[in-house]
């Protein structure tokens, strides 16, 4: 059973990390979350890279969230920060993809082309 | 929407674009009478009356007024479904307020779905500002969560960190099915 008991020793436990994170230069993932986003499924995408981060012990990675990207039939659209490289957009994106691509692109630096936006036209 | 954590989802986007420092979300259910109840209040920046009359119409919303859309006539439109009521007040400078009932037996009722989840998005995104409280209701049985409680203990840290989130997550979730197992 949880109770705010536990929060003490929850925030002895996250300081360490976010004084971390603050000294890395991170990848930002950001998800489409208006209301196409929203409808498309943009929240299990969402939390799921969130889990998948934690999974991993990521700690120069930070993922948040915008508005209308204003292309609502690919959605759920995320947008790729890495440093140094250019922003990629995956669309239709769904919780299953997420893995493939923290392995691949956050953690390899290779973006998955086959999901990204340059692929769904052709 | 599949779920009603969706709808209160994108709806409470608009107060935190509202410029709200506090959103209370009411999920309140009462099995006598068959109604359920979802309010979301905030401190924002509020509506003019000419604006608040446009909200609720789908077509009346360009591009100008993206930020509104269809996150409130879809919730509208559902509550209507149902045999519910919907109401929208908003004053200048203070806040809006809004509120819809169903019948909570109606067939075209999505199912609440993924609250925890709706908690933990909102918190990703809006991590040290606004607090946001939920108060879930089932008759007399009553859980509250607010982020104005546990900012204090947990030093100021944002709350999209992971293990801040994750523990969020599970104390809504037993929360929640504490009050629907009375």
């Amino acid at each position: 059973m949880k109770s705010l008991a536990d929060l003490e020793a929850i925030r002895q436990k996250t300081l360490d990390k976010v004084n971390l994170r603050r000294e890395h230069e991170g990848t930002r993932i950001v998800v489409g979350m208006a209301t196409c986003g929203i409808a498309a499924g943009a929240r299990p995408v969402m939390l799921a890279f969130m889990d998948e981060i934690n999974k991993r012990g990521l700690l120069n990675v930070t993922v948040a969230q915008t508005g209308c990207i204003g292309m609502c039939r690919l959605e759920p659209i995320v947008e790729i920060t890495a440093p140094g490289q250019e922003k990629v957009t995956y669309v239709h994106m769904t919780p299953e993809k997420v893995a493939r691509v923290v392995a691949e692109h956050v953690v390899n630096g290779t973006p998955v082309a086959e999901y990204t936006i340059g692929a769904q036209d052709k | 929407m599949p779920e009603l954590a969706l709808h209160i989802l994108d709806l409470v986007q608009n107060s935190v674009c509202a410029g709200a420092t506090l959103i209370v979300i009411t999920i309140s259910l009462d099995t006598r009478n068959d109604r359920l109840t979802i309010t979301i209040e905030d401190n924002g920046k509020g509506m003019s009356p000419e604006f608040l009359e446009k909200v609720t119409s789908p077509f009346a919303t360009s591009r100008k007024t993206r930020k509104v859309g269809l996150g409130i006539p879809m919730f509208k439109q559902l509550s209507e479904m149902c045999e519910g009521d919907f109401s929208l007040l908003s004053e200048l400078g203070r806040g809006t307020k809004l509120q819809a009932s169903f019948r909570a037996s109606h067939m075209d009722l999505p199912p609440m779905g993924d609250l925890p989840g709706t908690v933990r998005t909102l918190l990703l995104g809006n991590p040290l500002t606004p607090d946001f409280r939920l108060i879930y209701r089932i008759d007399e049985r009553e859980f509250l969560f607010d982020t104005a409680q546990i900012r204090q203990p947990l030093g100021n840290l944002p709350l999209n960190e992971p293990d801040i989130l994750d523990w969020i997550g599970q104390y809504v979730e037993e929360g929640l099915l504490e009050v629907q197992n009375g």
